[in-house]
């Protein structure tokens, strides 16, 4: 255990060197340390891209867009936006899609069913397992998770026709009630 | 209200402890030492003056130290008064550190009491250097996770990774919830930070968006749908705020409507605040137990009058009364509070010099390495790495803002967990 007061002068002394030294310490915060780690070693598949909107020294927001290439969705370009939260990683990451999309496990708000963005989160989990739970999401819609129930029933019973409605979505066409984004490339 | 005048109370327990020498006393314990001079020179920073906040200060005013800030946010609710004991319902309304502030003055005269009513986040980190000791009675680890950000922030190491005593700031935490609780003594650089021990913290509950979308089953899951879902999709760019009572009502009536439709029972006003808050009832008792621990131990770190906890305690209250004390360990690599290693380059050295130095001295945990520094990244493998080639050939003096020494992060993927922290010094 330290001593305080026969430190205190010392520290004070000290403390106004190192102001008029330029000034303070400054601190990175555990969510910005982590997050660094996770995007220098993220390997995105040919199918998704990422983007900084405010530049390489905000790494909490950023954007991942998804194109499939094969399943139900190709063809179609889907953002999600990232936001990191600074008790990063013993918070996940807050995702939302950007686009209104017709989709079993994703709702008409944005906000997406996947089990490791809420009760499954784990801190040894990183973006990497993010993005690539966003990637089965388009390979594998499930419809024993609804969080569009229509297009969950839709797809559990008639697949032929989900598949014309994703197309009409995706065209930015109506669904039902529902007008979809334009999500076509 | 009655006063008490403490400079004319016979000696109490407190004097005893201090002017006496004895077994337990910590190092360099100078009981004939003027300590009660020393306990009103000793600034001690109080953060958040809610349930935890009002018992700390009262016990460092009782205790005798003579020169506290309190610093908080929050202004007072009708709910707080049965346990926030400084405040009456007159103050309701009012900011709590100040009220807190005047209430502890007015009752213990010899003490001075600082308000500071604001967020944590707003003072600038060399605002908390003034302070000698920060006690923490707070409710968010997030808040916690910040103090205790700054407060390693200020650590410098010397060559060998031995902390330099002046840099370092002790801080006390309590926390409560329920009838459990606990007390611990951090001195940053020496014990475990929370960052080393962040483990402690259980992640929030939270259920599935589909089960709360589909199949909700308890009165829990339709608060969270009318908050998470409903919330956003009707009351577009407004954010949920817990404290004002139309969002909660807004958010309460919509669940129990929810649960009407699912045939659910158990949705109540107060339910809704404690699952939208993620609070557990608070119990007086708790609060006052633990915060006693803290103005022990912070009297403990400021006068030496016995060696500090060493360094956690748990408290349950609720069978019977059960506590233990754990010696939690520092992480060695710990991001925040670490020495880190030693590595040395030359003052004309660029960024691709160091990582290619740093790299030759650790083979086995780095290869192909980023480095960050201050919080800025200065080199980024991977998606974003064009944007950083510039910075190869920048000396790492002008990176560094013309400092010789610093400590820069350094990751791999050859370390899977962890990230190296490197105290650089560029010299000759
Ligand atoms: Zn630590």
């Amino acid at each position: 255990m330290i001593k305080l007061f026969s430190v205190k002068e010392k520290q004070e002394k000290a403390a106004m060197e190192r102001e008029a030294n330029g000034g303070h310490a400054s601190r990175q915060s555990s969510g910005e340390v982590r997050v660094a780690k996770d995007i220098s070693e993220l390997a995105l598949p040919r199918s998704m891209s990422i983007a900084f909107p405010n530049g390489r020294d905000d790494l909490l927001n950023f954007i991942i867009t998804v194109k499939p290439d094969e399943g139900y969705y190709r063809g179609g370009m889907f953002e999600f936006s990232f936001a990191v939260p600074t008790m990063y990683p013993h918070e996940p990451p807050k995702v939302r899609c950007e686009r209104k999309v017709y989709h079993p496990n994703i709702d008409l708000e944005g906000n997406v069913c996947l089990n490791i963005l809420r009760e499954d989160w784990k801190p040894v989990l990183s973006i990497s397992s993010v993005v690539f739970g966003l990637s089965l999401l388009f390979s594998e819609p499930n419809p024993d998770d609804p969080l569009n129930k229509d297009a969950a029933e839709d797809l559990a019973r008639t697949p032929k026709n989900f598949e014309l409605n994703v197309r009409r979505a995706m065209q930015g066409g109506y669904v039902g009630q529902h007008r979809f984004s334009q999500c076509l490339r | 209200m009655s006063r008490l005048d403490v400079d004319a109370r016979p000696p109490g327990a407190v004097d005893v402890m201090l002017k006496r020498a004895g077994r337990f006393t910590g190092p360099d314990f100078d009981p004939s030492e003027d300590i009660s001079s020393v306990l009103r020179a000793v600034r001690v920073l109080v953060v958040g003056a809610g349930g935890l906040g009002c018992e700390l200060l009262k016990g460092l005013a009782m205790s005798g130290f003579g020169n506290v800030d309190v610093i908080d946010m929050d202004t007072i609710d009708v709910s707080n008064l049965n346990r926030q004991f400084l405040f009456r319902s007159e103050d309701v309304g009012k900011s709590k550190a100040e009220t807190a502030a005047r209430r502890t003055r007015e009752r213990v005269p010899t003490c001075e009491v600082t308000a500071h009513h604001g967020r944590i986040e707003d003072k600038e980190d060399g605002w908390y250097r003034q302070f000698d000791i920060i006690a923490l009675g707070l409710d968010s680890l997030e808040a916690r996770a910040y103090i205790n950000s700054v407060c390693c922030g200020f650590l410098e190491y010397d060559e060998d990774g031995n902390v330099d005593p002046t840099t370092i700031k002790p801080l006390v935490d309590g926390g409560t919830e329920g009838f459990k609780g606990h007390a611990r003594v951090i001195v940053p650089g020496m014990t475990p930070c929370f960052h080393c021990t962040m483990w402690l913290f259980p992640p929030q509950t939270t259920f599935p968006l589909c089960t709360l979308a589909e199949t909700p089953r308890s009165a829990a899951h339709c608060i969270e749908y009318a908050k998470l879902i409903q919330w956003p999709a009707e009351r577009h760019g407004e954010t949920f705020d817990p404290d004002v009572v139309e969002h909660m009502t807004w958010v309460y009536k919509k669940a129990l409507k929810r649960a009407e439709t699912f045939g659910i029972e158990g949705v109540t006003y107060s339910h809704t605040q404690g699952v939208t808050k993620n609070i557990i009832p608070a119990i007086p008792s708790t609060n006052a137990i633990i915060a006693a621990a803290c103005v022990i131990e912070t009297l403990k770190i400021a006068t030496m009058c016995a060696k500090g906890m060493n360094n956690y305690i748990m408290y349950v209250g609720t069978d019977g009364v059960y506590s233990h004390t754990v010696e939690y360990e520092r992480d060695p690599m710990c991001v925040m509070c670490s020495p880190g290693i030693a590595h040395s380059v030359s003052a004309y050295a660029t960024l691709r010099d160091f990582m290619s130095s740093i790299v030759a001295a650790h083979p086995d945990s780095l290869s192909e390495p980023s480095v960050s520094y201050r919080g800025k990244n200065l080199y980024l493998r991977g998606v974003l790495e064009d944007q950083f080639v510039d910075n190869l050939t920048a000396r790492m003096v002008d990176l560094m803002g013309g400092r010789t020494e610093g400590l820069v992060v350094v990751n791999d993927k050859k370390m899977k967990k962890t990230s190296m922290r490197v105290r650089v010094s560029l010299s000759g």
